[in-house]
């Protein structure tokens, strides 16, 4: 017998409204801005946009707030809230090499054109908390240095010059670039595909995997070749002009991760590359990816597929957290007749066992 | 267009050149620096609105080893507007974000743009102040950069 149950709509709009109350919290403190949140809390806005996969400061910032700084709920808004706006189209690829360069570091080469640039990094800090950032003190402006432009190459575009490493990454000619949003993922996939969901993908799980091929599960001997993070230019192709508009900047963090290759029938030794392309200002999102993307590439390159960092479906399938915490989170929801049936079935075995076993132990006294 | 030179308005080029400088000026402006603008335009021509301003959203492609084949990096919102003036020139704008004030006015100022008799008003009065605070703005960014620039020199060892 089904027996349908409703009821909970009270306890569900108290449980809404209590969410609401404890999300502002003590009314003596002042409630937090979305201006706060973008200027002061940046990276955790960064990671929402990141893996939200959706660039936008305010609604990413407005998505922290609303999930009281829960960063994958936040997601969660960020990706649901998406889906209700019409796209217009597909930009133009933005030009990294063009970037307004905030911060640009390798650890390959130490006098490199351009230079070592630092910018506002966490390195170098002693991680030890700063009492004084409790209070609202005054802040010293940042130093200025005035000097002529430098071009600032890529990293590597000056390994490629010798054909030490391998050129930036080419599609099969008339292959449409894939959209995971658009078509299910056909495994196997193309390596644009595979860079569409890293983007996306959680920070910790591919930091995780990204470990893991560090530690020798699918070892592939990586060197930062050069990581710069500032803004690009956004161009979209439109019908009703004759060029493409300049729609603003964005902000991304780039990482060209360059790893060993001892070559195959087909290539000499060079250096292999794994790439990273983050929104935001993200380091060590954009440094797994690249790490995952070499680990990834194992099936192109002729290796053996040993590790879980290597196993594509795998990966790509479990690195997006809305879906993993959807699935994982709706295993609280109500299971009250798949459990009722569970438990009867236990209750039939558990008395066929009691039976069987009594029954054997009166065929052994019989026997005696 | 180069990064290096986005805020700069060209006085040499062709008509495209010069209108996709324009635009991307108009791009970079905030809301209130366009209402102020429109605020201060004296003749303030006849505005039919023939699309939007709506918000949607456009796929941001980057390249496979920064210079590669295309994939899909992600979304960003954009706004765009089209108007046309009671003369009959059509204008539009794109912007990154949901400011739907400043993209119809950018559309009308693309608009009067394209009008050679308003053309150096606009780009005096409109385009230059944009120009100037986004030119700024870089160069802050780009020296407060360069301050933090690793300047390596060798220690020599004393037992020669």
């Amino acid at each position: 017998m089904y027996v349908a149950v409703k009821g909970g709509e009270t306890a569900i709009r108290n449980a809404h409204k209590l969410l609401a109350d404890r999300r502002r919290g003590n009314r003596s403190v002042p409630a937090i801005g979305l201006e706060q949140i973008v200027e002061q809390l940046a990276l955790a806005v960064d990671r929402v946009m990141a893996e939200g996969s959706l660039y936008d400061t305010e609604l990413a910032a407005l998505a922290v707030k609303q999930a009281r700084g829960d960063m994958i709920e936040a997601i969660f808004l960020v990706r649901a809230y998406r889906t209700t706006l019409p796209r217009f189209g597909y930009t133009k690829p933005v030009e990294t090499s063009q970037m307004a360069i905030e911060r640009r570091i390798s650890a390959t080469f130490k006098d490199l054109p351009g230079g070592q640039l630092l910018g506002p990094t966490f390195d170098y800090t002693h991680r030890l908390l700063d009492p004084e950032l409790a209070e609202d003190g005054v802040m010293e402006s940042p130093d200025r240095r005035v000097e002529a432009h430098e071009h600032t190459p890529r990293v590597t575009d000056i390994l490629g010059k010798d054909g030490m490493i391998e050129p930036d990454g080419e599609m099969p000619e008339g292959v449409e670039t894939g959209d995971l949003t658009r078509e299910p993922l056909p495994f196997p996939l193309e390596r644009d595909l595979r860079l569409q969901a890293l983007a996306r993908g959680d920070e910790g799980f591919l930091l995780g995997l990204a470990y893991s091929t560090q530690r020798g599960f699918g070892r592939s001997h990586p060197f930062a070749g050069e990581i710069r993070i500032g803004e690009v230019e956004v161009e979209l192709e439109v019908a009703e002009l004759d060029f493409p508009p300049t729609l603003g900047r964005i902000r991304v963090t780039e990482c060209q991760m360059i790893n060993q290759f001892k070559g195959s029938s087909k290539q000499p030794p060079q250096f292999t590359r794994g790439y990273g392309l983050v929104f935001g200002q993200s380091e060590r999102k954009s440094m797994s990816m690249a790490l995952c993307d070499r680990a990834l590439r194992a099936r192109e390159l002729g290796e053996d597929i040993t590790a879980a960092a290597q196993d594509e479906e795998f990966v790509i399938s479990h690195s997006d957290n809305v879906q993993s915490t959807g699935f994982v989170e709706h295993l609280k929801l109500p299971h009250y007749v798949d459990f009722q049936a569970e438990l009867d079935l236990v209750r039939r075995m558990r008395s066929e066992h009691e039976r069987v076993a009594s029954n054997s132990s009166e065929t052994k006294e019989a026997a005696e | 267009m180069r990064n290096e030179n986005q805020g700069n308005i060209p006085t040499s080029g062709g008509y495209e050149f010069r209108r996709k400088a324009a635009m991307a000026l108009l791009a970079q402006a905030t809301a209130e620096e366009m209402e102020n603008f429109w605020m201060q335009w004296a003749d303030k021509p006849q505005v039919e609105t023939l699309r939007g301003p709506e918000a949607g959203l456009v796929m941001v492609r980057g390249r496979i080893g920064g210079g590669g084949a295309p994939f899909n990096l992600g979304e960003a919102t954009v706004t765009r507007a089209t108007v046309r003036l009671g003369n009959g020139a059509v204008g539009h704008a794109y912007a990154l974000g949901r400011s739907s004030s400043k993209v119809r006015l950018a559309a009308i100022f693309d608009a009067l743009w394209q009008e050679p008799a308003h053309r150096q008003v606009v780009e005096d009065t409109i385009l230059a102040p944009i120009a100037q605070r986004v030119n700024a703005e870089l160069e802050d960014r780009r020296a407060e950069t360069a301050a933090t620039k690793v300047d390596f020199f060798t220690m020599v060892r004393g037992d020669d």
